[in-house]
């Protein structure tokens, strides 16, 4: 795809990048004055999103000053939430309950001019549904290539993100004057919440500019379970679960056993043995739990996409040549429908 | 009232069921040779404009768009052997050196697109399989400051209100906006139909015209460098047990349990 002469500039960019790289990193005090970020955080009716706390992580990598950014109405209460939030120094409120959805119409115009204000040379948000939609939007206002999903920090200009559903690893370098990013939630650990401190307050310029976009309704998932995203332990069910029926007799106990959060195939989803929302892989969400434990999931390249940064994968599968027990560290090979009831009773003896 | 004039960019990539190789030097995925296909998100936007059109909504036209080398065209041809009347290949060189467009460089093109063919209705894929980035929709909706439905699994249109359901996290949730308008599909949208063999030699006869970013007025310029592609560290599987008992012994062994 590349030809020979983008290939020979890039070998170049390489060789320049190597030996200028210790003079780019050693100073970071220096660096670390110049460099100041823009965590997006995300709320939800007065609360803080955890996907927030993990962009608060990933900008504390970059070294710098962080601040971050609150909108909605009745956000005095999040901003104080965040001003604990250990890492952060600042935080911008704009009290305004326009920004509610978050719809980008409205929120990309009011973190452009906050962005212009503040002189950030770096903006983070989580790469959930929000971060995603929201700011390749305000990349294109300020005439920004955004990098997406990124796992890893390597300098305040280079970064590492997963391309080809996680098939392949990429090392990118931004030549653009305001860093744009979003970050995977289980590449960085939530920011951690410390009691004692406060970092400061302040308004931020509200633009006040209209959305064309109504939002009409939502309809969400109520579960008391642990949110999938962010669980410790996963279960996960796929097509070999048959139905609804059994997806919801064999997979539910289980993770009610285990303490865990339920996640599906997007073949299980597509045949209606769950809800959207749980669906793991390259389009769905992307986990990184202690333990992943998924039963009648044959693993395709794009459910494993979404899952092989697990911790711990365990794999009960009857057909001893699917995919997926080339990544389980444990495997078993066998029905379903006896074997998963059976782990089920001993984890409840425990 | 005016009817849709429905722009819809494709994009070809691997085929998703390929699994990709970096290639020796590390500069890149490995494509010579390899098949590529219609980008799975973007089949969901074809399907969806035309399946407008079937719902008796007033469609003037449907106009697929791709940016790449020649062969981009085989993804134009599938996309108007599905329904879409004509098609925009912008022809980006790639024996000259010239590198893949970025996002950004993409909605820019697309932009201009829009212009100039009077489009009141963009309808993309998500993301693309191949860079993962899920920006290039909500880039053109900044650009051109229309609204943006993302991730879309309905879309009603009723004169010149357009209802869009969308996949967020944990649940779905409704706007509503007036034309004109940029959505990007989910999977969960509609079941893209296979072109038939008489439609595939009809889509031969279909306009295609072409273009290059000159031609647009675009400047495409590149913002990011790639410093390398590696492989993902390669997961071993730690083999398998034979009971349900073993399976809780090695859990509680590598300390999952």
């Amino acid at each position: 795809m590349f030809s020979v002469a983008r290939q020979g500039a890039l070998r170049q960019a390489r060789t320049f990048l190597r030996p200028s790289k210790p003079t780019v990193t050693s100073p970071a005090s220096a660096l670390a004055r110049l460099l100041s970020t823009l965590a997006l955080l995300e709320q939800r009716e007065g609360k803080l999103n955890p996907s927030s706390l993990s962009a608060v992580t990933a900008a504390q990598k970059l070294g710098g000053s962080i601040t971050g950014f609150v909108a909605g109405s009745g956000v005095k209460a999040v901003a104080e939430q965040a001003a604990k939030v250990e890492g952060l120094e600042k935080v911008i409120v704009v009290e305004n309950g326009a920004y509610d959805k978050g719809l980008p119409e409205n929120y990309a115009p009011l973190l452009v001019e906050n962005i212009k204000k503040g002189g950030f040379t770096h903006v983070i948000a989580g790469h959930s549904a929000f971060g995603k939609n929201l700011l390749p939007r305000v990349a294109a206002l300020l005439d920004v290539q955004q990098i997406s999903d990124i796992t890893s920090i390597e300098s305040e200009d280079t970064f590492i993100r997963p391309i080809y559903a996680g098939n392949a690893v990429l090392t990118v370098q931004s030549t653009d004057p305001i860093k744009l990013i979003t970050a995977r939630g289980t590449a960085f650990p939530a920011a951690p919440v410390s009691e004692g401190k406060t970092a400061e307050i302040t308004e931020g310029t509200d633009p006040n500019a209209p959305s064309p976009t109504e939002w009409v309704s939502e309809d969400l998932v109520q579960s008391a379970r642990p949110d999938l995203s962010t669980a410790s332990r996963v279960v996960s069910g796929g097509r070999g679960l048959k139905s609804k029926e059994e997806f919801d007799r064999i997979i539910t106990p289980l993770a009610d056993a285990l303490g865990a959060a339920i996640g599906a195939s997007r073949a299980a989803i597509d045949s209606g043995f769950a809800d959207n929302s749980l669906q793991v892989g390259q389009t769905g969400k992307n986990v990184a739990p202690e333990l992943y434990l998924c039963a009648g999931i044959s693993g395709a390249i794009q459910h494993l996409a979404g899952m092989k940064d697990s911790k711990v994968i365990a794999a009960i599968n009857k057909d001893p040549d699917a995919p997926i027990f080339q990544v389980a560290d444990v495997g078993l090979v066998g029905d379903l429908f006896e074997k998963v009831p059976e782990l089920t009773e001993k984890l409840k003896q425990g | 009232m005016s009817s849709l004039r429905i722009l819809v960019p494709v994009k070809r990539v691997i085929d998703y069921a390929i699994k990709p190789r970096v290639n020796k030097t590390q500069t890149a995925v490995e494509t010579a040779g390899v098949k590529h296909s219609m980008n799975p998100f973007d089949e969901l936007s074809v399907e969806e404009a035309v399946r407008i059109r079937e719902r008796k909504v007033p469609v003037e036209d449907i106009v697929a768009i791709s940016a790449g080398p020649t062969k981009a065209q085989d993804v134009l041809r599938t996309a108007m052997a599905m329904g879409c009347d004509r098609a925009i290949h912008v022809e980006i060189p790639t024996d000259k050196g010239e590198p893949d467009l970025e996002p950004l460089g993409v909605a820019k093109m697309l932009k201009a697109v829009v212009e100039k063919e009077k489009r009141n209705l963009v309808i993309l894929g998500k993301q693309s399989i191949d860079d993962d980035a899920n920006q290039t929709g909500q880039m053109l909706a900044g650009l051109l400051n229309w609204p943006q439905a993302t991730q879309a699994s309905k879309v009603d249109v009723e004169g010149e209100q357009v209802t869009v359901t969308r996949e967020v996290d944990g649940g779905v949730e409704t706007l509503s906006a007036k034309l004109p308008m940029i959505i990007t599909t989910d999977l969960r949208l509609n079941e893209p139909r296979f072109a038939s063999l008489p439609n595939i030699m009809k889509a031969k006869k279909k306009k295609l015209d072409k273009m290059t970013l000159q031609d647009l007025g675009v400047d495409a310029t590149r913002r990011l460098k790639t410093v390398k592609v590696t492989e993902p560290a390669p997961r071993k599987g730690g083999g398998k047990v034979d009971s349900v008992d073993g399976l809780i012994g090695k859990l509680k062994e590598l300390g999952a349990l």
